[in-house]
């Protein structure tokens, strides 16, 4: 360790990037977020190893990739937009952070409508069986947490458009594109412990 | 605009009477009503975690001691079975979640800032969510036993006893919602710690430089992070099986396991035991050196050992269930994982008792709490190495001899050195020094008391004394350790009110103790007692571990010295130094915010969601849940003068 401690020189004042309180805030949300949905799917792979009746673990068989498989795919592209509103800020461009911002919102509304159709087409409700109980809470949590993940981007954008931000202040941007991603990765083990699992065998 | 609108050269200076009025000015809480419900002072704060925290050790206290009447001897029936299982699921739920937990989280709050050489810590309204949420939960958990619905299965709540068909009243709802809300408030609390540490460290303190308390309450906080997740869902799934007929914990057919109750509740349970001891034996850490008028023997290795037992807390939650008929493979290494985390508990072990050898031991007050949690750690250390053994824990699962460890190991490890560090820093926080007499007899009668009401236990144990009985039948030949246990227990209790006595009497009267009255070598010494709101007029520079002790520890007179009364001068509004996560060297000024209302009608609203779910009266959960997301929005809004939009904070 250094015995010379630099104090002469300047320093930035307020939230500047990366090193915003809230910015590492976020990373510490992001990780016991990560175990919450860890413990849901550690809760499914336990459940799903128990003995079941041939055809109740999924319940209704094999989920159907048909709409899951397109939203995620919706999912990923608005991570893909927020990551360019970050690029964008920080070159001073606010009518491009306003746009991918825009983008990413509307996106996030469309995967949250899909999943609605998604639900409504299973065979079973919240309470028939282990494997129902399953789907429907872990799809829950992460539905709640794209609601969430759409609230924290809308307010951004108000904020974006509100004109408080330019390429030296924009930590609340990066806060919540953070959150975004996180929601957005999670989504993908969500999709493959739901919907391919099964298919590479793991079914009663 | 240019970028240097957004940069300053923060002068460097020496502790000023101009300067420090003016600090005062910027950081002071308005007076009445309104600044005690706005402020965000870690100090305050963390004052009032300790208050609370003991207010639930008194309310737990007196629970087991009207059981203990009750066990006193055979055939009593002072209670009914349903009440003995109310009181000794709330005492357990009362001492482990609502008290040992936050009573070291408020000795952190006070503490980190201080020990750190920081104004605040990094996220002073989130400080203030943590406590209201924590104050709120408690009075949720014991409004179910104030209305006779207290929890009545266990602290532990196992499945299906817990589940709807053997449990319909709504003593588990309350629990399980309850523990939720209290989760919310451990996981903001610990974001914190971690943040704080990450950021606020002073200039020069590199992470090689700080206290052990902060060692152990970093690690407490990032078990906390990563597993509060276990216990919360694990409640929430439970409460939806009650009300909404989903299936995970359902042993009727449904497909779901009773087993998946007990790894989620223990994957959260074992590494919430050390993060209730951790920060405690970091107190020790800290505190006991200074009375032996020496460094802690082996810093790093202390340190290390703290983070080794939490990693390897993580890896044996199997342990509590030993019983339950798994496979021998996983019992076999789930043993063996408990068992090598004795190792780093006896590093910690050997450099206390080496401290105390080799140096030249003051035996004050403090001094007595911090030397007697050794031994009492050691006893259950050896009865909890005992149980790590899977045909002892056959033997002796359920029986008097667990109680007797989880005691030896809660109160030895984290009442003892609390009570400690109540007689170590209250001069700090209040600046009188307690009265030593007193707590002579204080120290003593919790010391005797204590192993007379809770050593027998082992034994009562070893004669194979279930625990969780409301009474047993004459002719056991358990009736004289019972009577000798609920003697102690008795002593004890009066021991833990001689406490409380001497604080209550020495606040007013107690002698003026000065910055720093035990001559100790942290920063927290450096500054008034009690501190200023500001805590430090100019940011101090660290160069090595005990700042207060380089001119006696100095192996060359040339040796670069730390500097507690100069440094930074930051006066333009409330502001910190942000420092780098490793060698904590200056990267940025932060701009800190001020008292608020915000934290608190977040915690009200956050609590009537709760107090929806309970009644099931969704409206009054989506009305609540709007309130919380726009007094969050609201919260977060950017501020100018916390440089978060692009005009420069006004001076
Ligand atoms: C006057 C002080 C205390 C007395 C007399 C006392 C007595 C007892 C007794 C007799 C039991 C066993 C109840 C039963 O199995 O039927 C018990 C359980 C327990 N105690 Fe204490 N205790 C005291 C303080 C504490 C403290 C300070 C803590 C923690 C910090 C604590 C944590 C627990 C826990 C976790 C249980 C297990 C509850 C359960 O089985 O669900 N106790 N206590
Ligand atoms: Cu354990």
């Amino acid at each position: 360790m250094t015995d010379r401690i630099a104090l002469e020189g300047t320093l930035p004042v307020g939230a500047i990037d990366t090193r915003a309180s809230g910015w590492w805030a976020m990373i510490f949300v992001v990780c016991t977020e990560a175990a919450l949905f860890g413990y849901l799917l550690f809760s499914y792979f336990y459940l799903a190893v128990q003995p079941h009746a041939p055809g109740t673990f999924p319940e209704g068989g094999t989920p159907s990739l048909a709409l899951a498989l397109p939203n995620t795919i919706i999912l990923l592209t608005s991570s893909v937009a927020v990551g360019w509103a970050q690029f964008n800020i920080q070159r001073d461009d606010s009518l491009r952070l306003i746009i991918g911002l825009a983008v990413a919102v509307a996106l996030g509304v469309v995967f949250l409508i899909v999943q609605y159709f998604e639900w409504a087409q299973k065979p079973f409700t919240l309470s028939s069986t282990a494997y129902s109980s399953l789907y429907f809470v872990i799809t829950g949590f992460h539905m709640m947490h794209v609601v969430v993940g759409v609230g924290v981007l809308a307010t951004v954008l108000v904020w974006s458009a509100l004109g408080y931000f330019n390429r030296v202040r924009y930590a609340p941007i990066h806060i919540g594109a953070l959150y975004w991603h996180f929601v957005d990765a999670v989504w993908l083990a969500v999709f493959f412990t739901l919907y391919i699992t099964p298919l590479l065998g793991l079914r009663a | 605009m240019t970028i240097s609108d957004y940069t300053r050269a923060p002068s460097v200076g020496t502790e000023q009477p101009e300067l420090a009025a003016r600090l005062q000015k910027i950081w002071e809480t308005a007076p009445g009503i309104g600044g005690w419900l706005s402020t965000v002072d870690h100090k305050e704060i963390g004052l009032r975690y300790i208050v609370t925290a003991f207010a639930f050790l008194i309310l737990g206290g007196v629970e087991a001691l009207v059981f203990r009447l009750q066990l006193s001897w055979s055939d009593r029936h002072l209670l009914n079975p349903e009440q003995y299982d109310q009181l000794f699921t709330m005492h357990g739920m009362t001492m482990i979640f609502l008290y040992a937990g936050p009573v070291l989280s408020g000795f952190s709050n006070y503490l980190w800032p201080l020990l750190l050489g920081a104004r605040d810590m990094a996220l002073p309204r989130l400080n203030a969510l943590s406590y209201w949420i924590y104050l709120f939960a408690g009075i949720f958990l014991y409004a179910a036993f104030a209305i006779g619905f207290g929890p009545n299965d266990g602290w532990f709540n196992y499945v299906p006893l817990a589940a709807r068909a053997y449990n319909g009243g709504p003593n588990i709802d309350f629990y399980a919602l309850g523990m939720i809300l209290l989760g919310i408030s451990t996981t903001v609390g610990a974001v914190n710690f971690v943040v704080t540490f990450m950021r606020m460290r002073a200039p020069g303190m590199s992470i090689n430089r700080v206290p052990i308390l902060i060692w152990g309450t970093l690690t407490a906080s990032m078990a906390n992070i990563f597993a509060i997740p276990a216990v919360s869902l694990a409640f929430f799934l439970l409460w939806m099986d009650r009300n909404v007929g989903t299936h995970f914990f359902d042993t009727a057919g449904g497909g779901g396991s009773a087993m998946l109750w007990q790894h989620l509740f223990w994957m959260f349970g074992h590494p919430w035991v050390y993060a209730i001891v951790l920060p405690a034996m970091g107190m020790v850490s800290d505190g006991l050196p200074v009375f032996c008028r020496r460094p802690l023997v082996g810093y790093s290795a202390v340190a290390l050992a703290t983070v080794a037992t939490m990693v390897l807390g993580f890896g044996v939650w199997v342990h509590h269930m030993f019983a339950t008929g798994l496979p021998n493979i996983s019992l076999s290494f789930f043993s063996a994982a408990s068992i090598i985390i004795a190792v780093p508990s006896a590093v910690g072990v050997f450099a206390w008792l080496a401290t105390i050898w080799t140096g030249r031991p003051v035996f004050t007050t403090p001094f007595l709490f911090f030397a007697s949690f050794i031994l009492l750690f050691t006893i259950g250390g050896v009865s909890g190495f005992m149980t790590g053994s899977v045909p002892v824990d056959w033997q002796l699962t359920d029986t008097y001899f667990v109680v007797a460890h989880i005691h030896y190991v809660l109160i030895g490890i984290n009442v003892f050195p609390v009570a400690g560090a109540i007689y170590f820093w209250f001069p700090k926080f209040t600046g009188r020094m307690l009265d030593e007499r007193l707590g002579r007899w204080n120290f003593w009668t919790m010391f005797v008391g204590f192993n007379l009401g809770f050593f027998p236990m082992h034994i009562s144990g070893l004669l194979g004394m279930p625990r969780r009985v409301y009474t047993y039948a004459e002719g056991m030949g358990w009736d004289w350790l019972n009577l000798i246990t609920t003697l102690g227990s008795f002593v004890f209790a009066a021991g833990v009110l001689m406490l409380i006595w001497n604080v209550l009497k020495s606040v007013r009267s107690g002698a003026i103790a000065g910055d720093n009255p035990w001559d100790a070598p942290t920063l927290e010494w450096a500054t008034s007692s009690p501190p200023p709101p500001y805590n430090f007029v100019v940011i101090p520079t660290v160069q090595s571990r005990h700042p207060l002790w380089e001119d006696r520890l100095a192996s060359r007179p040339d040796e670069a010295r730390s500097h507690p009364h100069a440094g930074l001068v930051l006066e333009h509004g409330r502001e910190a130094i942000g420092t780098d996560p490793l060698d904590a060297q200056p990267d940025i000024i932060l701009k800190m915010p001020g008292d608020s209302y915000a934290p608190l009608v977040f915690a009200i609203a956050v609590t009537a969601i709760f107090i929806g779910l309970l009644l099931l009266a969704w409206w009054l959960v989506a009305l609540a849940a709007v309130v919380t997301a726009a007094t969050t929005v609201g919260w977060l809004w950017p501020e100018r003068n916390l440089g978060e939009t692009r005009e420069p904070a006004r001076d």
